[in-house]
């Protein structure tokens, strides 16, 4: 069964309170190195919203559809990449044939998120709570523009980290971290006002 | 039944997602025939449209220089695009200066053929081949540089002093891909089913490792190229050569090919830099030239000598026994020209001296 939410609820349960990056810490390697310029964290936060939300909603279906009727729960992990990767080829193919624009916004970002955790971490959270198929559509989109909030902050942050004296230790990945941890605690702050399972 | 069922349904989803990626590419990845101008109908390929322009073009015979083999990450596979084929890619940026973007300069592994292209790309990419060859020899020089003579069998190469060559380095140990690195030719012309190269062990390097700690004599392997503008000019110019490393390899080449077509009216300086005497090499070979080329002078300079290395020859950084001998023993009354090989450290400072010197004509072969 379901468990009983109100998908708005879960739409901004997933964007701030859980935030699948900064609650979970669900994604980080793309979200440290592709932070430093706010134009590339847009364009990958953009791909990460649309990936996730399609990949939830095949994987839902073949979740509910083939791996439960056939008792095959043991090999969603596999089934789950599988079709992420598969998702994420096909709508790099179509992307650059009918929309160059699109293609130059986020297609290129489209083969780094075939290996990002918070698209396998949104797919196996869905089935872990049992959501329904609204439920897990939008608990993917909430995760999607949860992400991209992150990224860009972080860019807009780290455009003001380059100009502040950083000690040198701390200088590239180091002070990175520090500020997302800040980050993580501003978001969390507001964790159990919203719940999402 | 589960382990029937289990296999079962796991390859037919993949097999259906197989084939919906397949199908796509067979109908949305098909650009069709496509044509590419190069060099305003200096050549014209019919190809077929969908891939990488770097591949589409090698799979018709002409390599771009390449380091990385396609992945971006090198910026070497600069070319002239001519047709607008949208704007410059991010993963494109970093390799591409503001006057690059201007001249429509673009990396031929990132730009998809898509459409009939006009390109410009230098007339002598034209010459350059992949080689199959088997290595032959490889010679230690000193402790950390290997002279590497690869056969190329019923092929010949054509190439000018001072070009360099890519090595293919297949996948070998934990290295799971193919690579590419680009080495100057140390070969002379004229032998021309043969390509030697001097690498110099870099700790930690991908092609360097596999030369020194993989390679057997005879391997087959792949060359591609030649490539580069590096050479001696025309001109009657005292020519003041700089070295260090394997910074030797063209200049090897250039002064067997001087010395073959009879060019010994003209005035050579060559300058050699090392540390110590065992980062010395080819010492006899040079001086086996001189003997034969009166206008010859091959000057080796170690920095940090040894006490046990009894050395009696120049001694001192190589900027400053240039300084000296350009001060003191190369004629100014003559033309002189500046040629450097080496490491961009080496090259900055040697450029400084010879500007300081009112040496303006420089070219160098900078590999980093």
């Amino acid at each position: 069964m379901a468990p009983d939410i109100n998908p708005l609820v879960l739409l901004f349960a997933s964007i701030f309170t859980s935030n699948i990056l900064l609650a979970n810490f669900l994604g980080m390697c793309s979200f440290i190195s592709i932070s430093k310029d706010m134009d590339s964290a847009n364009g990958l936060g953009m791909s990460v919203t649309a990936v996730l939300t399609i990949t939830t909603a095949i994987n839902w279906v073949v979740y509910k559809f083939i791996l439960i009727p056939f008792d095959l729960l043991y090999l969603r992990f596999i089934v789950f990449i599988i079709i992420i990767a598969a998702t994420v080829q096909v709508l790099e193919m179509v992307i650059d044939r009918f929309s160059p624009a699109l293609y130059l916004a986020l297609g290129i970002f489209l083969p780094l998120i075939t290996v990002n955790c918070a698209i396998l971490g949104v797919a196996l959270f869905m089935e872990i709570r049992g959501y329904s198929f609204i439920q897990s559509l939008v608990f993917a989109f909430g995760s999607g523009l949860g992400w991209w909030l992150a990224i860009v902050s972080l860019a807009a942050i780290q455009k003001k980290v380059l100009k502040a004296p950083v000690p040198e230790g701390l200088k590239g990945a180091g002070i990175t971290l520090i500020t997302i941890g800040f980050m993580a605690m501003a978001f969390i702050g507001f964790s159990g006002m919203l719940v999402v399972q | 039944m589960e382990f029937i069922v289990a296999p079962f349904i796991i390859a037919l989803l993949a097999s259906v997602l197989a084939l919906i990626i397949s199908l796509l590419d067979k109908k949305v990845n098909n650009y069709g025939d496509v044509e590419i101008n190069i060099n305003s109908g200096k050549k014209v390929l019919d190809v077929k449209g969908g891939d990488k322009l770097l591949t589409t073009l090698s799979s018709q015979g002409i390599f771009i220089p390449s380091a990385c083999g396609g992945k971006g990450s090198c910026g070497a596979c600069k070319c002239e695009v001519l047709t607008d084929v949208g704007p410059v890619l991010p993963t494109e940026k970093p390799y591409l200066s503001a006057e690059e973007i201007d001249k429509n300069i673009r990396l031929s592994c990132q730009i998809k053929v898509k459409k009939n292209l006009d390109l410009f790309i230098p007339e002598e990419l034209f010459n350059a081949k992949e080689f199959s060859g088997i290595v032959e020899e490889i010679n230690d020089l000193t402790y950390d540089i290997k002279e590497v003579i690869v056969s190329i069998g019923e092929e010949s190469i054509e190439f000018v002093s001072g070009r360099y060559i890519q090595l293919v380095v297949p996948p070998y140990g934990k290295i799971k891909e193919s690579t590419q690195r680009a080495y100057s030719i140390s070969s002379k012309p004229s032998e021309k089913n043969k390509v030697a190269m001097l690498i110099r062990l870099i700790p930690g390097g991908i092609a360097t490792t596999w030369v020194h700690n993989y390679m057997k004599v005879g391997e087959k392997l792949k060359l591609i190229g030649p490539f580069g503008d590096f050479e001696k000019s025309d001109s009657k110019s005292t020519m003041v050569c700089i070295a260090g490393g394997s910074g030797m390899a063209p200049f090897k080449s250039m002064f067997h090919d001087m010395l073959e077509k009879g060019e010994t009216n003209r005035e050579v300086w060559y300058f050699f830099g090392a540390r110590t005497k065992k980062d010395l090499f080819l010492l006899e070979e040079f001086r086996e030239i001189e003997k034969k080329w009166t206008n010859f002078h091959f000057i080796p300079a170690l920095s940090a000598p040894l006490p046990e290395d009894n050395w009696d020859g120049e001694k001192g950084l190589i900027t400053d026994v240039l300084d000296k001998y350009l001060n003191t023993k190369i004629d100014p009354s003559k033309h002189r020209e500046g040629f450097l090989c080496g490491s961009p450290g080496m090259i900055g400072a040697c450029n400084n001296i010879l500007n300081h010197n009112g040496i303006k004509d420089i070219f160098y072969d900078n590999f980093s």
